[in-house]
């Protein structure tokens, strides 16, 4: 059951950091979207 | 497509639900390897949805370059991205899958090797887009995209025409599978593939917009050169 486990878990952290990695992505491009609306 | 995305959010988290119920409690217990042959509702799915998105990528990468279109060019991004992620996670539960049932975590197996070089050959075209400032990197990327994508076929079929320590194929090798299995199989690939559809599109949709910012900061910077002189 330990690997079975394992196998779902690590699953699921590889995609949720993906997603992480994403939504931080996402976030800083809003940051420079501000960034050149401020200059404008 | 952004009034879809949140119906289609709900509707994929109760598919991945649904199959993992379905893989922890509903589907039978094999009978030699025991629960930890439960691997395989996420093992296999997630090799067939990196297989799926790597010929995504093939087609985008060959319209990119008989087009030049960009839009297709981020779908080659995205969906080569996303397939890197499922095909780690083959490259992680196959290990973790092997260790209880072989005794090892690895082997240098035709169909674990040739896996391991798909992924490298996908890791090495995302570093090309990453790391290269040429303007000619779209082109460079989607040659390699196509000539890295013949390494599929070979993954796939490498277990039906040489004797290889990994198990035969369950759908059309000639073997057979418990109804309520393969149910379950199918269900988690669906799964998968919706997941990976709405990763796929905010891979895209977050490629396109940093297209936008970079040319509207490259205008800026033009303009405030112009107007300095």
């Amino acid at each position: 059951m330990t690997y079975l486990f394992a196998a779902y878990v690590a699953t699921w952290v590889i995609h949720i950091a993906y997603l992480g990695h994403l939504a931080r992505g996402y976030a800083r491009l809003n940051r420079e979207i501000e960034e050149l609306n401020r200059k404008r | 497509m952004k009034r879809a995305f949140p119906i289609f959010a709900i509707l994929t988290a109760g598919l991945l639900s649904y199959g993992l119920y379905g893989a922890l409690i509903q589907a039978p217990t094999e009978q030699t390897m025991g629960d930890v042959q439960r691997i395989f509702y996420y093992h296999v799915p997630s090799a067939w949805t990196a297989f799926c998105l790597f010929f995504v990528n093939l087609v985008a990468s060959i319209v990119y370059l008989v087009r030049r279109s960009p839009k297709v060019d981020a779908l080659a991004l995205a969906s080569a991205e996303v397939g890197v992620v499922f095909c780690t996670v083959v490259l992680v539960t196959g290990p973790i899958w092997a260790r209880p049932v072989w005794g090892i975590w690895w082997t240098w197996d035709l169909r674990l090797t040739l896996t391991l070089v798909l992924w490298l050959i996908y890791v090495s075209y995302l570093m090309l887009r990453r790391f290269s400032s040429s303007g000619q990197t779209p082109v460079m990327a989607a040659v390699l995209a196509a000539l890295g994508a013949l390494d599929v076929p070979l993954v796939y079929f490498s277990i039906w025409f040489f004797r290889t320590q990994h198990p035969q194929p369950v759908i059309g090798g000639g073997g057979s599978i418990d109804p309520r299995m393969l149910h379950v199989l199918l269900m988690n690939w669906l799964a998968f593939m919706c997941f990976a559809a709405l990763v796929c599109w905010s891979r895209y949709r977050l490629e396109i917009l940093r297209r936008q910012v970079e040319e509207t900061q490259a205008l800026e910077s033009l303009l405030a050169g112009g107007s300095s002189r």
